[in-house]
């Protein structure tokens, strides 16, 4: 939606969508149905995708969708035992999730991803040992690479944990400990910060 | 002994275990006499010892009950051990009320700071009111919120009316003529929160500047030095033909970079901390490099080139540089001072001075965010050299100059050109002017809303510093602040390489490797040679011919 009054759906991402749109730089338009050109393309690409057909142009709003779906994949994070895997094997929200404790809720080891686990199989087997499989099925923020992706706050003399993403500049993720509440929230240019390592 | 199985009649021992043929059941015949010996039983545990005051009847209680608590493995071996514990904890009952005692949390903590900010404000409220008769220095800092709330953009009402506060006790502590809310930046495990202000003029601190006489003087000792060696050895060893490039000096305080002061916090009712000026090496470097701000401000700067300070002096320079870039006022309402003799200075430095124009007529917010010309900057931007007002750093020390004739030897092959003079656009430059990035504008202007254009506030956001805001309603605007505190770039940050190896001494014919001659070389070397001597040989022995001919003629 542009004006928070219209709202079109968006097309789901699919993954070429998200290779073609990683290739894109810049600044977002605003306008849905902008078509941007490959600036910087090599012969064997190019070669390919007029091979299958298509043209080398990308429209913005799939270019959308690839960045939310990359934002999503990456970085959305939930509190630790916020969502429990049932014996079947669906994911549901744990009605019975009251919040996290003050000193859990500084560790970034209480928050997961909330994608599909890549890290949890190289685990040694100690370690998988202590965990539970209806809580701990996902990946932890604490072996995000670069280390020190994450900047965890305290705010409103202590009562909000607020992380932020140095990767996704303006994913914000907030909870109140003790309580039932948090979420995330993208503010930004929809760009992903490829100088992290720099910066750091 | 064996256990013996139960008792078949024809053996001895039949019927005496058998309940109620027991050979004691004569001594207790009535279920009334056992409850009465049962009671006489627990009388006799609970008879208090004489030495201790326990009996051994809660003393029996109070160990089971902590074996059943704890369930220790193998209670039976050590069943002794916790009868002493048990006995032993009967002293150490004051223990618990010390546990019981709740932590003091973190929030009630940090509300004690607040409340400071809090007290203050009631505490001299009554003499203030007196004495507020002119304009006070304190920016208004909830009309500024309520009208970036209108674009989304801002902080918490909580957290503006805590900024309110602080920034009103900054006033109260420090001499200060104007002071505004510049902003928050964060970082990674603080953030800073950022307030612009002026000092009314002779009432600044001056900063030391002896690190400055104190390089000169050491730099010209050690050249002093050189040369009595040269005197003394032959062979010294080369001397770096290196000469560090001429420190530019950085601007007063009060003008150009410097012009505003400013003071950071990490959260309101934290003390604030005044930032150092900038100088221009530091914003020269602070341009190459691209580090996140941890929130601490004596934290190192590790970076390549190597930054001239810590986080406080990254900080300044990040803030002079988006002040210089993002500071924009709506045309008009600044103007120049009508000053004699600004026109023709040296180098066409332009004016750095402007006022309020009493007369200024504001634009109506349509116009305002339909083109960008009706903004201008305000701040004046930083030139390549890091300062405002270009300087030539070759003219102003002629020491140095003297030095370099006495050293005649020294290469001057390596010293730089005569540096261009560099002009940045004058002030009050509309903002039409600024380059964008690419093909992206430098500014992108929207009013805030479409629905009630009647009281819409016009709205502009910078591309080149996301994050950086103004806005502009009616005789108001602002600028602020909120952001991460770097610059856009749609490429990649690429650091410095650097530099390449410098030769470590002059290269010349002797020390110049050459490659030994091979064999043949060698051996047509020694032929040749050997003609040579042959064909002297056969001179001389001519000539000693010669010499026996004659002699023999005589």
């Amino acid at each position: 939606s542009l004006n928070c009054v219209e709202w079109s759906l968006l097309p789901p991402a699919t993954e070429e969508m998200v290779a073609r749109a990683e290739q894109l730089k810049g600044r977002f338009q605003g306008d849905p149905s902008f078509q941007y050109e490959y600036t910087e393309i090599n012969a064997e690409d190019a070669e390919r995708l007029f091979e299958d057909g298509k043209e080398p142009m990308i429209k913005e709003e799939s270019r959308l969708v690839a960045t939310i779906e990359q934002i999503d994949r990456a970085v959305g994070i939930i509190p630790q035992g916020a969502f429990v895997k049932t014996p079947l094997g669906s994911v549901r929200e744990n009605r019975n999730f009251e919040g996290l404790s003050l000193t859990e809720a500084k560790k970034l080891s209480s928050y997961f991803h909330f994608t599909e686990p890549v890290n949890l199989k190289n685990k040694t087997l100690l370690e998988k040992a202590d965990l539970d499989p209806s809580t701990d099925f996902l990946d932890s923020l604490e072996h995000d690479i670069p280390q020190g992706s994450w900047t965890v706050q305290l705010e409103k003399g202590g009562t909000v944990v607020v992380l932020r993403s140095l990767l996704w500049l303006g994913l914000t993720f907030y909870h109140v400990p003790k309580t039932k509440q948090y979420g995330y929230v993208y503010f930004g240019t929809g760009e992903k910060n490829l100088d992290l390592p720099f910066m750091l | 002994e064996r256990e013996h199985g139960p008792y078949q009649p024809h053996e001895p021992g039949y019927g005496l275990y058998q309940p109620g043929y027991s050979p004691y059941d004569d001594q207790i015949p009535d279920p009334k006499s056992r409850m009465l010996a049962i009671q006489n039983a627990k009388a006799y545990l609970l008879r208090s010892s004489t030495t201790s005051g326990l009996n051994l009847y809660d003393h029996l209680a109070n160990m089971l009950t902590k074996i059943l608590d704890e369930q220790p493995t193998n209670a039976v071996d050590i069943i002794e051990n916790i009868s002493k514990d048990v006995k032993w904890a009967q002293f150490r009952k004051k223990m618990d009320t010390l546990r019981d005692e709740h932590e003091i949390l973190p929030t009630f903590e940090a509300a004690e700071k607040c409340k400071a900010l809090f007290l203050n404000a009631n505490g001299e409220g009554h003499e203030e009111l007196e004495e507020e008769i002119g304009e006070t220095p304190l920016p208004n800092v909830m009309e500024t919120a309520f009208y970036f709330e209108q674009a989304g953009i801002g902080l918490s009402k909580d957290e503006s009316y805590h900024i309110f506060l602080a920034l009103k006790k900054l006033i109260s502590v420090q001499p200060i003529q104007t002071c505004r809310f510049w902003g928050k930046i964060l970082g990674l495990e603080m953030n800073y929160i950022i307030a612009e202000v002026q000092y009314p003029e002779g009432e600044e601190e001056e900063e030391t500047e002896e690190e400055e006489v104190i390089e000169e003087g050491g730099k010209g000792m050690g050249e002093v030095e050189d040369e009595d060696e040269k005197k003394d050895k032959e062979d010294e060893l080369p001397k770096s033909t290196y000469k560090p490039p001429p420190v530019i000096p950085k601007e007063e305080n009060g003008t150009g970079a410097n012009k505003y002061v400013y003071f950071v916090c990490n959260e309101p009712g934290k003390p604030w901390v005044k930032l150092p000026p900038v100088t221009p090496a530091q914003i020269v470097c602070a341009r190459k490099i691209k580090k996140f701000f941890t929130g601490r401000l004596d934290a190192p700067v590790v970076s390549f080139p190597p930054f001239p300070g810590n986080e406080a002096n990254y900080l300044r320079a990040q803030i002079a540089r988006i002040s210089a870039g993002t500071q924009v006022s709506p045309i008009g309402f600044y103007q120049f001072a009508e000053e004699e003799g600004d026109e023709e200075e040296e180098g066409g430095e332009g004016r750095d001075t402007y006022e309020e124009n009493p007369d200024f007529q504001p634009l109506p917010v349509a116009e305002m965010v339909d083109s960008l010309s009706t903004w201008v900057h305000h701040g004046q931007s930083i030139l390549k050299q890091g300062r405002c007002v270009w300087l030539n750093p070759f003219q102003k020390s002629e020491e140095e100059e003297e030095e370099e004739e006495e050293e005649e030897e020294e290469e001057k092959a390596e010293e730089p050109d005569e540096l261009q003079q560099e002009t940045g656009p004058p002030l009050l430059t509309p903002l039409s002017e600024d380059e964008g990035i690419q093909d992206i504008p430098a500014w992108t202007a929207q009013p805030s809303t479409n629905l009630i254009p009647q009281y819409a506030v016009a709205i502009l956001q910078s591309n080149r510093w996301p994050g950086a805001y103004a806005f502009a309603s009616g005789k108001k605007f602002d600028n602020i602040y909120f952001g991460w505190g770097h610059k856009y770039s749609p490429e990649n940050h690429s650091p410095a390489l650097p530099p390449p190896v410098q030769a470590e001494y002059p290269e010349g014919p002797e020390i110049a490797e050459a490659r030994d001659p091979t064999l043949e070389e060698e051996l047509a070397f020694k032929a040749a040679r050997e003609e040579a001597l042959a064909a002297a040989e056969e001179e001389e022995d001519e000539e000693d011919a010669e010499d026996d001919e004659e002699e023999e003629d005589d």
